[in-house]
């Protein structure tokens, strides 16, 4: 027996080669469409028009422009304020759903998902239109405009809900039981309670939501889009810098800047998710909440208020787009959904939209889905599986804009040989797959990580082929998974405008970006239909994933029940 | 030995960073052996289970199945089936499809398998169900039928037990045996149930510290327990310090015990019995001591008495009596009574 020098190198079947090849494949598609773009902003940001190497001048040039140094400070306010007012709204709503036992919870939550079916320019549309200059609800206002700040807090505020409301249901949903009950038979009031265990236990949920409608608002750009008026702020500033100037290098400095608080959210929120260990051990009885008369009550009339907001913004857009015209004559009409009359694409960006959402659901599903049960279940090479699984992660807190400007950089390059997907369905398609890339692939490695770690294990003992395993064990169990994640990329995919608007060609628009023509050409009524089309299809799509779920879990799931 | 081993393992090293969690284990295992990996967690007795699977590779040292050098192999070139602690068995595949996973055989002949295995595991009608339909002794018993369908060489069974309740795993440890009897398979288990691998192994490897310290059948690890740290580890034990005088014998306070073997004077020793071993005064001059029940614990079967004396040192000395002992002598906390350690019964090991 001689002393081995070297490590022992096991011999790789054809299998463990193939799922190497595909790991290494996974991590230069996100390295060339993630990293690459990103360091292309970086970079234009130092050049001036010419391409001239400038060092920093394009950001002092951005602190000298009063106009847009002042909108640092709007952003800032604007999502502080919205977040302030959407958090405490969604906590309300989330407590109602979870802690209370008020009728009519599946509706509510039902009616909360509303503003994630609709693109983020809807909000503003309806805001126009109740409020605007000939809105019914203008003396609301007092004198102020629509137009400005108070337009886009309500707009955001619509828009962010059902984010901050997702992420606090989840963490007022788990309770311990056991907690209460302690706390009662040792004489705590329901206040009490209510401060030493409810907002204790939901505290990261917290911090998580207001990091992310803080994150949501700062990056958004549809909402100011439509009722920002003269108030200024950074994602509009990209776009007209951009889109407007043509100022690619004032862009990036922007883009820089929009960066800059989004990575900031990002880290804490993932500090602060790395902190929350099991707050629920398994042992933790549920909390069942018991009725409480005069609580349940209160509850439900703030959700009823919530939810007719949300319902009337909707309703707003979809009246408007159904009558000849508002305010002023409300005969029923179809002729708002006649594009070709306002917009020289006419149906064919809906056409579009159904091509890239069905595109991006079917590539990003299946990208998403190998890639993660690459890293969460693919053989060991733990070096490669940190830098994709950091990789996935990088697109949370890149923002729409900040991404569609990358891919104008990197893909425009005349020295790029992937400079023929510019102006093609394609490049839609791969921005809205990274865009989305990160929630989803989280999904699918939660839905990876439950499964017993030892299943490629006794596949390989048994002799049986990597793939075959894949194919009738590990896709059949995380089916549900993977519907989620083709619905969450279909619905994005229909509704994104951020990344979209600075990529499409004149035969691949998109209804979403439509909309923002539309509305620019002070066609809102048009607008306010499309924006229609675009919910009715999310909603639709919805609706068919909650029905193969059901019958899923029917017919292919019989061993879920006992 | 002199057939050949039907699993050689040469020299197994395995280093995570500058950690060794296997520090070159050579070990023999015969055809149709019963071998039981023992020790607290952490000893890298699953470490070395993975290696010899090719489910982890070594980082030096050789593995040889009946007589093949498969080192470099992965997991499904070598010829096994493995039992995990968790089951492992694939949750939306009905019992006989799971157990058929690994079968490479025409339908006829593969339903035929699949039944003569559920006869096999004693568990005939459960073909059509699903593993979440089973308790969680019967999805072991599933997952032990999927490991042995295609007629391995070797079973490697992952703390098979651990997960089931006491009662299960009582009647389970049976079952794995008559099984293994029966097909006459080489199995290794991995525990770190010391009773477990004492009722079920032909042969008892014990390790700590990623090396092995001691292999031997359950009743010589028992009696002959090679260090203190196994001797502690394996049943009950009683530590005494004492030292070597100059004529051989023990001191132990003032207190003076015989070995039935010639010791070194001088020395610092740890002297070990076994509670059951302690008796009461058995005729002979020799190592009786006059000692008072401090406390007793009733045990069942038995009573598990501390017992301290004057001049014996801080250490109390822990007896198991039998019920029967108890009652015939009328024992009490309170009594005094002279007791004997066996000179032949006690297990001397130099001081740490």
């Amino acid at each position: 027996m001689t002393a081995n020098a070297l490590p022992l190198r096991m011999k790789r079947t054809g299998d463990a080669l193939a799922l190497d090849g595909a790991l290494v494949l996974l991590g230069l598609f996100l390295a060339v469409f993630i990293v690459l773009p990103l360091a292309m902003v970086a970079l234009y940001s130092v050049y001036d028009r010419n391409d001239a190497f400038v060092g920093l001048a394009n950001y002092a040039a951005f602190l000298d422009t009063p106009s847009l140094a002042h909108s640092i400070g709007n952003s800032l306010t604007m999502a502080l304020v919205s977040t302030a007012i959407t958090t405490v709204l969604a906590f309300t709503y989330a407590f109602a759903i979870t802690r209370t036992a008020m009728p009519g919870k599946g509706v509510f939550k039902a009616l909360a998902q509303i503003p994630i079916l609709a693109p983020s320019l809807l909000p503003g549309i309806s805001l126009v239109y109740l409020f605007g200059n000939q809105g019914p609800l203008r003396v609301l206002l007092m004198g102020e405009s629509i137009y400005g700040p108070i337009g886009i807090v309500l707009g955001e505020v619509f828009y962010t809900f059902p984010h901050a409301l997702m992420i606090l249901t989840v963490a007022l949903s788990t309770a311990d039981a056991r907690l209460y009950e302690a706390a009662e038979s040792l004489g705590a009031g329901p206040l009490r309670r209510f401060f030493t265990i409810t907002l204790p236990g939901a505290r990261y949920g917290l911090i998580s939501a207001v990091f992310v409608v803080f994150t949501l608002v700062i990056t958004d750009f549809g909402v100011p889009k439509v009722v920002g008026g003269q108030y200024n702020v950074l994602a509009t500033d990209v776009y007209k810098q951009v889109v407007g100037q043509q100022n690619f290098g004032m862009g990036a400095v922007v883009g820089m800047v929009l960066l800059l608080p989004a990575v900031l959210a990002f880290a804490a929120d993932w500090i602060g998710q790395r902190k929350q260990t099991a707050l629920l051990s398994a042992r933790s009885v549920p909390y069942v909440p018991p009725r409480r008369p005069w609580c349940d009550r209160v509850m439900f009339a703030l959700c009823v208020v919530i939810a007719a907001l949300l319902v009337g913004i909707l309703g707003t857009a979809a009246f408007a787009s159904l009558i000849r015209y508002w305010p002023y004559d409300l005969t029923p009409t179809l002729a708002h959904y006649a594009f070709a009359e306002v917009d020289e694409t006419g149906w064919r960006s809906y056409g579009n939209s159904l091509i890239l959402a069905g595109l991006t659901a079917v590539a990003g599903t299946l990208i998403v889905f190998a890639g993660a049960y690459l890293v969460e279940r693919g053989p060991a090479h733990t070096g490669i599986k940190a830098a994709v699984r950091l990789l996935a992660i990088v697109p949370l807190a890149v923002p729409g804009m900040v991404l569609g400007l990358a891919y104008i950089f990197f893909f425009n390059h005349p020295g790029n040989p992937l400079n023929a997907l510019y102006g093609t369905m394609g490049i839609l398609v791969l921005a809205t797959v990274v865009h989305f890339y990160t929630v989803s692939h989280l999904t699918a490695a939660t839905a990876l990580k439950q499964l017993d770690a030892e299943f490629e294990s006794v596949s390989a003992s048994l002799k049986v082929p990597v793939w075959r395993t894949f194919f009738r064990v590990t896709v059949p169990l995380c089916l549900p998974a993977i519907l989620d994640i083709a619905l969450y990329f279909f619905v994005n995919a229909m509704t994104t405008v951020s990344a979209v608007v600075f990529l499409y060609a004149p035969d691949t628009k998109t209804a979403s970006v439509a909309v923002l023509n539309m509305d620019d050409a002070g066609e809102i009524a048009g607008a306010a239909a499309m924006a229609m089309m675009i919910v009715i299809t999310s909603a639709a799509v919805r609706l068919l994933h909650t029905g193969l779920s059901h019958g899923l879990s029917q017919r292919t799931q019989t061993w879920r029940k006992r | 030995m002199t057939a050949t081993p039907y699993l050689r393992l040469s020299n197994v090293v395995k280093s995570f960073g500058a950690f060794q969690a296997l520090k070159g284990v050579s070990l023999d295992i015969g055809r149709g052996e019963f071998v039981c990996f023992l020790g607290p967690s952490g000893c890298g007795k699953t470490t070395l289970l993975r290696i010899i699977a090719g489910l982890d590779p070594q980082t030096a040292g050789t593995v040889e199945i009946a007589g093949r050098d498969v080192s470099r192999l992965p997991p499904s070139a070598r010829d096994y089936g493995i039992v995990f602690q968790s089951y492992a068995l694939f949750p939306n595949l009905t019992v006989a499809r799971n157990i058929a996973y690994g079968l490479k055989l025409k339908r006829k002949a593969e339903e035929e398998r699949v039944r003569d295995l559920l006869a096999l595991i004693g568990l005939p009608d459960i073909g059509a169900k699903f593993p979440s339909q089973l308790s969680g002794g019967q999805q072991q018993r599933v997952a032990l039928a999927r490991a042995l369908a295609p007629s391995p060489g070797l079973l490697l069974l992952d703390e098979p037990l651990s997960a089931l309740d006491a009662q299960v795993r009582l009647h389970l440890r049976r079952q794995i045996r008559e099984l293994h009897d029966r097909l006459g398979i080489t199995t290794i288990m991995v525990t770190h149930d010391q009773e477990e691998a004492l009722t079920m192994a032909d042969r008892i490897v014990v390790m700590n510290h990623g090396d092995i310290v001691q292999t031997g059948t359950p009743g010589a690890v028992y009696r002959e327990p090679a260090t203190p740290f196994i001797a502690d580890f394996v049943g009950t034990m009683n530590f005494l310090k004492g030292t070597v005088d100059e004529t051989g014998r023990i001191r132990l306070g003032s207190i003076h015990l015989h070995s039935a073997r010639p010791l070194t004077p001088g020395a610092d020793v740890t002297v070990c019995v076994r509670p059951e071993d302690v008796v009461i005064h058995r005729p002979g001059p020799v190592n009786t001591i006059d000692m008072r029940i401090d406390a007793m614990e009733f045990l069942g079967p038995f009573h598990r008495v501390r017992l301290t004396a004057d001049g014996f040192g801080p250490q109390p000395l822990t007896a198991d009596f039998s019920a029967n002992l108890v009652r015939d002598h009328r024992l009490a906390t309170g009594d005094r009574l002279p007791v004997t350690l066996p000179a032949e019964h006690l297990r001397i090991y130099p001081a740490a």
